[in-house]
């Protein structure tokens, strides 16, 4: 394909990986050139990592790929236009079609739809710039817009309303109407007794002081006065499992990585996009030195020097608010070379997704990282032994790795008599949908449904049902709100934690309209890859629409039928998690009778 | 190198130390379905029918790349194997044209008693190109519940081969042949998301415009005759392609000195297609573009007038 970038294309690609050597790599070619062989396999694997962040970079300061861009990005990191192009369309929020330079993104999703999203999507349809998107992790202060703009950094509204988006669209520096929101009515109340989220709200995000003045880094001085194999231990003995829904034991996963050979690498989850999930966010744009300080603990513990925190596309303030820390943690050598005057050196980089919920599941992140196509890969092998880079990887959800300090600072004994003896320690819960007071709420291991909607105020109306988890969740009915939400509890009943999703629904609610979003939904967001996942998520929504008409084509008891087929088909041979739980919220419903009992 | 232990279907088995579920199924005699499995391609797992069951997994493992573990205990039958298989059988099917699929995927649909019509009526055929220009993370509600295929209109490019999107399954066998795997081309790859998404070059421009060499190494991959010769294409599409009365020669491709062999299928004393064996050590079935397309001197000799299906190819190649 001949096309040529622009300058204002090069100048974008360049900010990012500096000017080109030669005319080999996309400068201007000389004679000498002509006789200079470069590139090939080698280094087209020591730079193919850079190449979603130089689609970025192109997208954030134009507005699109452009063939031209595309072809100067394909020349700078000698990768193929074709190998380019498959990357920058697998990303929602990279264009390959001209767009305008401001674009808004509405949330559609489970809990905005209802909550203000459809209204204002259809105050705004006819625009060429408004589009509508899936969940953008505001379900606290709903409805969630995203701006795209170009040459300026993308801005998240919330509360929004028609003028306020056409303002930002028009050019308008966003407003920030509650710049100390970050959704955690607990420390708004001002409570005592908040071990995960006390500083959010609390401090500047942006002060380094005032999180030290609030207990930070007092964990890593603890830390690096114990050895790896005695934090290891400690964080055993705490009992910890994973936060980001798959809930697996962090010392058993830790113990796996530091057992291998290579030294390792480590990875933070910030992919946060399971719809109706939001703690992550809250932490890192209320909390973000925590984050740091938390990533560096874990360095040390497991021998790693490098590490990469992969926050989703939709978290531009999460992202600034994390890059400042890791600056000024950095001058205050707490982050780079020799932390503390203890020769330990440990980096972290920030890299943005881009608009993809499979990013979230572990291995396609890696490969999105890598410079890939986001597609999960089939394991084994698993991320302890070959992950990202085909290194050692230790991959750990947000809240995980906050949890990391408390743990040093109180021991893993004192952790673990916190919460119940199979869930131990401190969880935070995203509550919205029909409830007064949305947002995350850090509670023991132990409480119930019913207390956690309790502490969000209550549920606004009757409850109907109840969707736990996330869309990749299910819907538990009224008589299921004495359940605890803890790893057992929800095991036991057959639903599971997710992200700690908890998505209350009035009697009022129009389940044919919520079911329908959430098979949308994960028909948008498979990757595509495996076919029980990329066809039948499409026919899944087909059966469900089909369902839902007046006269089912197939009967109610067909339909419903061929929707227990299809689930069964992509929960046991589907690659990864989004086709193994893409049916499971539906077949909920279903179950309850929320939708389908026409007969 | 040292044995493993394992048990397929009840009987027990013994394989040489890192081969896969699929390799001790068939030295077995247990054949399985495969569509994105090839001897000579690294497995991607997508197509996901050769799935099986392995105890002690909570969902079904791909035999053609899981490498087996001692003791592992296999079942190929089972009612989830026999189940999966078919609604992932159904699944392509009810969305793709599966009819030019090998003889053993057929009898492997008859098998596991595949009904893609049982998903109801489909939706209508997508214009050219509507399928290449979709944004990841939207599309169109389907109203109605109409099942969406991936039809589409033939992509013609040039008189050496045709692309047939409407019959890709999405095995990312061509994109291998055409990457790492054999030609180191990287001409296409897959765009887009989802069920949107495709077999691409940059932009979708024409292969013409592409990196493409014209090996014809994805057409040698290709397992649903979505890639096809273009002399192929319009001889079916004239009814006047005729499998059976073709014969197949092989020979060694004189171009250089590699020694390549071919197989050059003949109709009516005309060279047809060209393949080159995938158990041939020099190829693995992989060829150039002289190999493969730069047969026609062979046949312009001039006495060779007046075959039926000269008028046919010669359009075919002035296109």
């Amino acid at each position: 394909m001949s096309a040529e970038a622009n300058d204002a294309e090069r100048a974008a690609v360049n900010e990012l990986l500096g000017a080109p050597d030669s005319g080999w790599d996309g400068g201007d070619r000389s004679a000498a050139d002509h006789h200079i062989a470069r590139g090939g396999v080698r280094q087209t694997s020591g730079v193919r990592h850079l190449l979603l962040p130089a689609l970025q970079a192109v997208q954030g300061a134009i507005g699109w790929v452009s063939p031209g861009a595309l072809n100067y990005v394909s020349e700078r990191l000698t990768v193929p236009p074709a190998e380019a192009y498959a990357v920058a369309t697998f990303y929602a929020l990279l264009a390959t079609e001209e767009r305008p330079r401001r674009v808004a993104h509405v949330c559609e999703d489970v809990s905005c739809r209802n909550r203000g999203g459809l209204d204002l999507l259809e105050e705004l349809s006819g625009r060429g710039d408004v589009m509508a998107s899936p969940c953008l992790g505001q379900c606290d202060r709903s409805p969630a817009v995203l701006v795209q703009r170009a040459g300026e950094y993308d801005a998240s509204l919330w509360n929004s309303t028609p003028e306020m988006v056409i303002d930002v669209l028009e050019g308008a520096e966003p407003i920030d109407p509650n710049p100390g929101h970050y959704g955690i009515p607990q420390t708004e109340a001002g409570s005592d007794g908040l071990r995960l989220l006390h500083r959010v709200g609390a401090i500047d995000p942006y002060s380094l002081d005032e999180y030290r003045a609030a207990d930070g880094y007092a964990a890593l001085t603890k830390a690096m006065e114990m050895t790896p194999t005695e934090l290891i231990e400690e964080v055993k003995r705490s009992g910890i499992k994973g936060r980001g829904g798959a809930a697996f034991p962090m010392g058993v996963k830790w113990e796996a990585v530091v057992a291998q050979e290579s030294d390792p690498v480590l990875v933070c989850n910030a992919d946060e996009a399971e719809p109706g999930t939001f703690k992550d966010r809250g932490i890192m744009e209320g909390d973000p030195f925590s984050l740091v300080e938390a990533m560096t603990i874990a360095g040390y513990t497991l021998g790693a020097h490098r590490s990469y925190l992969y926050i989703r596309g939709e978290y531009p303030r999460a992202a600034r608010h994390v890059a400042s820390a890791i600056e000024v943690a950095k001058e205050a050598g707490l982050l780079g070379e020799d932390i503390l005057g203890s020769g330990f050196d440990f980096d972290i980089e920030i890299r943005m997704g881009g608009g993809a919920y499979i990013c979230g599941e572990e291995t396609a992140l890696f490969n999105s990282i890598e410079g890939f196509r986001g597609e999960p890969r089939q394991k084994p092998p698993y991320p302890a032994e070959a992950g990202l880079f085909g290194l050692p990887t230790a991959i750990n959800n947000v809240e995980t790795l906050i949890n990391l300090p408390l743990i040093v600072l109180e021991g893993g004994d004192a952790y673990a008599a916190l919460g119940t003896p199979d869930s131990t320690g401190i969880k935070l819960f995203c509550l919205s949908g029909d409830v007064v007071t949305p947002g995350v709420y850090e509670v023991e291991f132990g409480a119930t449904i019913r207390d956690l909607i309790e502490l969000a105020g209550g549920p606004l109306d009757d409850i109907a049902a109840v969707l736990l988890g996330g869309v990749s969740g299910s819907f538990v009915g009224p008589d299921q709100l004495d359940l605890p939400l803890t790893f057992e509890a929800t095991r036991e009943a057959g639903v599971a934690l997710g992200t700690a999703v908890v998505m209350p629904f009035s009697s009022s609610t129009d389940f044919d309209d919520v079911t329908k979003r959430i098979a949308a939904f994960f028909r948008d967001e498979s990757c595509g890859q495996c076919v029980p996942c990329r066809v039948g998520t499409v026919r899944q929504e087909e059966a469900l629409f089909r369902l839902l008409n007046p006269a089912p084509t197939n009967g109610s008891a067909g339909e419903i039928g061929l929707l227990t087929e299809i689930d069964q088909a992509m929960k046991l041979g589907s690659i990864c998690g989004l086709g193994h739980t893409a049916g499971s919220a539906i077949q909920s419903a279903i179950a309850l009778g929320l939708i389908g009992d026409r007969g | 190198m040292s044995d493993v232990q394992l048990t397929i279907d009840g009987v027990a088995v013994s394989v040489p130390e890192g081969a896969t579920i699929l390799d001790a199924c068939r030295a077995e005699g247990k054949e399985q379905p495969t569509l994105c499995y090839l001897e000579t391609l690294t497995p991607v797992n997508t197509c996901r029918v050769c799935v099986v069951q392995v105890t002690g997994s909570r969902t079904l493992v791909p035999s053609c790349s899981r490498v087996i573990e001692e003791g592992t205990d296999i079942s190929t039958d089972s009612p989830a194997v026999r189940q999966t298989r078919k609604v992932i059988f159904e699944f392509l099917a009810s969305s793709v044209d599966m009819s030019l699929v090998d003889e053993p995927t057929q009898q492997w649909m008859d098998h596991y008693e595949v009904d893609p019509t049982r998903y109801g009526p489909t939706a209508a055929d997508s214009p050219a190109g509507a399928r290449d220009g979709r944004h990841a993370g939207h599309h169109a509600a389907p109203v109605g519940g109409l099942t969406e295929t991936v039809a589409q209109p033939v992509k013609i490019d040039d008189a050496l081969y045709v692309r047939d999107y409407g019959k890709c399954i999405l095995c990312y066998k061509c994109v291998e042949a055409c990457g790492p795997d054999a030609q180191n081309t990287f001409a296409i790859q897959v765009a887009g998301r989802g069920f949107d998404a495709r077999i691409s070059t940059e932009f979708n421009v024409a292969l013409t415009s592409s990196a493409c060499v014209y090996c014809g190494n994805c057409i040698g991959v290709c397992p649903t005759g979505a890639l096809m010769f273009r002399s192929e294409y319009e001889l079916r599409k004239a009814s006047m392609w005729d499998e059976e009365a073709q014969t197949v020669t092989r020979t060694v491709c004189s171009y250089c000195g590699v020694g390549c062999n071919l197989e050059l299928h003949v109709q009516d004393n005309r060279i047809v297609k060209v393949t080159s064996p995938q158990d041939h050590s020099v190829t693995s079935g992989h060829l150039c573009i002289k190999g493969r397309f730069g047969y026609e001197s062979v046949q312009e000799l001039g006495d060779l007038e007046n075959t039926p299906i000269d008028a046919v190819l010669r359009a075919a190649r002035t296109s």
